[in-house]
């Protein structure tokens, strides 16, 4: 008998859950404010979604209720992107060691 | 167009990927690294969803404009923000997400034939389930994150809102949205859907009205995870690796902040979520009316006791944040130092609004990390201090924590400031803190008040030193 796929997924996202307990308890506690910013930007990968959304019409309606709600998605999923990284890269620029010659 | 087998296994490398750029964080030296791999995970996931969707139809552009659209109001907020607006901006952030998992979780019930999902109205069920369960969690998060924002940037009290009959009206609802969601699967029925949305954005947004400004580090992480669940339930529902595993990573990453933030104030979960201190504390006020004797000081009894000391900690708090001293700290931190003065910070997990946030501003002031310590690697230091600086800090202080059972912050692990040989407090008047208790700290003999502005207090003992 074949297993099904949801199996497999399952598996993913438990083993997935495991993999970011562990990641996560390693993280140092200075750089919590950008985990929490990154693991924003990286959970917006939902726009994988809002992008099949958004195409859904095909090339004949573009714009039907239910794409419409796809580009909306993608608007919001890319400001996240983008401000995301972009505001962890910034924070983390900061983040400096004690200067040598003291 | 390529094949469903080859973009799974994009999709994964783009997961890894993710793993990678949070194990980054593990130190400030590979963190950078680590957020390059973020975005490169991110770049591949995209393009794979591009190469798999194939026809590129004059949708196409819209989508390219849309993305365009958002990235550049994200970039432009993510170079204009203020550090101190940190907590602010991460709550918005976590709105987007719910309100995007909410978007697509829509589009896709309305038009599961692109999805692949089966036909409108006869939708798989295993697909059904996962979509309302993932456009349920986005839509807390939403809501949720929203009162988070609002209460934050100040545009609503800070203060716990309560009313009569909260818990049971919560309730309620919890339990009507799982009847929901089961009534929509055996029916299918849009009606239900809508309903079950509407319910979602009500219990976030009542989920949170009660609880109060300084629980915010737990509600933060809270919905950092809840925002992980939604992405998670929507990548089952699109059977999509890379966002199963990133939803998992952000859910688990955002369960344990609010872990560490809840055993920082040595409360459990349930007690942070079903209200705030200031609901149920009003019997220990009372207490507090007597007038105290306090010592207070200005600015050159401050200087005069730090320049005569061997070292100094500085306990920052979210005091500092409001009053935007953390430059004019630095300054003053770096004349002491001329004058051959140990000078380190601690940090207690629960200072400012989010998990981090201290370090965050410091970071932002150029005071170096290695100079920055966590509560348990400081707390014994203070012993031998002469000098501690608490400024914009209170309740984290504290050592009612450590003698009195009654109080209601009772065990909650505290910086052992009333060691130090003296104590600098800065803060604008005796007012107590959050947890609305006095600080015995006030009183101590070895304690100077300093009532003023932190920014402002700061950069007089700059100039006196």
């Amino acid at each position: 008998m074949e297993i099904d796929p949801l199996i497999f997924r399952l598996s993913i996202f438990i083993l997935s859950i495991f993999v970011g307990y562990y990641v996560v308890w390693s993280v140092t506690p200075s750089l919590h404010t950008p985990l929490m910013s990154v693991t924003n930007a990286i959970s917006s990968v939902i726009i994988v979604g809002a992008i099949i959304a958004g195409l859904s019409g095909g090339s004949q309606s573009i714009f039907n209720t239910s794409s419409i709600f796809g580009f909306l998605a993608i608007a919001l999923a890319a400001i996240n992107i983008f401000g995301g990284f972009l505001v962890t890269q910034r924070m983390l620029a900061m983040y400096k060691k004690k200067k040598k010659e003291k | 167009m390529i094949s469903a087998n080859l973009s799974a296994i994009f999709y994964l490398v783009s997961g890894v990927l993710f793993i990678l750029a949070l194990r980054g964080l593990s130190s400030p030296e590979t963190s950078r690294q680590g957020n390059f791999f973020g975005m490169f995970g991110m770049i591949i996931a995209v393009t794979v969803t591009f190469l798999s969707i194939g026809n590129f139809s004059s949708g196409f552009v819209f989508v390219l404009i849309f993305i365009l659209f958002g990235g550049s109001i994200g970039a432009f907020i993510a170079y204009k923000i203020p550090m101190t607006a940190m907590p602010e901006l991460v709550a918005g952030f976590h709105s987007l997400v719910g309100l995007a998992a909410v978007f697509v979780a829509i589009s896709a019930f309305l038009n599961p034939v692109a999805f692949n999902l089966g036909s409108p109205g006869d939708i798989k069920l295993g697909s059904l389930i996962e979509m309302s369960i993932g456009a349920a969690v986005g839509a807390i998060t939403f809501s949720g994150s929203v009162i988070a924002f609002l209460k934050l940037q100040g545009i609503m009290s800070g203060s716990p809102i309560t009313f009569k009959g909260q818990h049971p009206l919560n309730a309620i609802i919890l339990v009507s949205i799982i009847v929901l969601i089961y009534l929509l699967c055996s029916t299918q029925s849009s009606n239900l859907f809508w309903i079950l949305l509407i319910f979602s954005f009500v219990i976030g947004f009542l989920l949170i009205i009660p609880i109060g400004g300084a629980d915010m580090p737990v509600v933060i992480s809270m919905l950092n995870s809840y925002s992980g669940w939604a992405a998670a339930g929507i990548g089952f529902t699109l059977e999509n690796t890379a966002l199963i595993i990133t939803g998992a990573l952000v859910g688990s990453s955002g369960a344990i902040l609010s872990y560490i933030m809840c055993k920082g104030m040595n409360r459990s979960f349930f007690n942070v979520i079903l209200g705030g201190f200031g609901a149920t504390e009003d019997a220990l006020s009372k207490s507090t009316k007597e007038q105290r004797p306090v010592k207070s000081g200005n600015a050159d009894d401050a200087a005069f006791l730090m320049k005569n000391a061997s070292s100094v900690i500085i306990v920052p708090g979210y005091g500092m944040a409001v009053a935007q001293a953390q430059h004019a700290l630095r300054e003053m931190v770096d004349t002491l130092k001329k004058n051959d003065i140990k000078v380190s910070y601690a940090i207690h997990p629960v200072a400012g609004r989010m998990p981090g946030h201290m370090n965050v501003l410091l970071a932002e002031a150029n005071v170096p990390y290695d100079e920055v310590f966590e509560l348990e690697e400081i707390n014994n230091d203070f012993a031998n201090a002469d000098v501690a600086f608490v400024i914009g800090a209170n309740d984290v202080t504290n050592p009612v924590a450590k003698t009195d059972p009654q109080s209601p912050i009772y065990g909650m692990p505290v910086l052992d400031v009333e060691k130090c040989k003296s104590v600098l407090f800065v803060k604008r008047s005796l007012s107590p803190g959050y947890a609305g208790i006095d600080n015995d700290l006030f009183y101590k003999e070895n304690t100077l008040m300093l009532f003023a502005d932190a920014k402002k207090m700061t950069e007089d003992i700059t100039k006196n030193l």
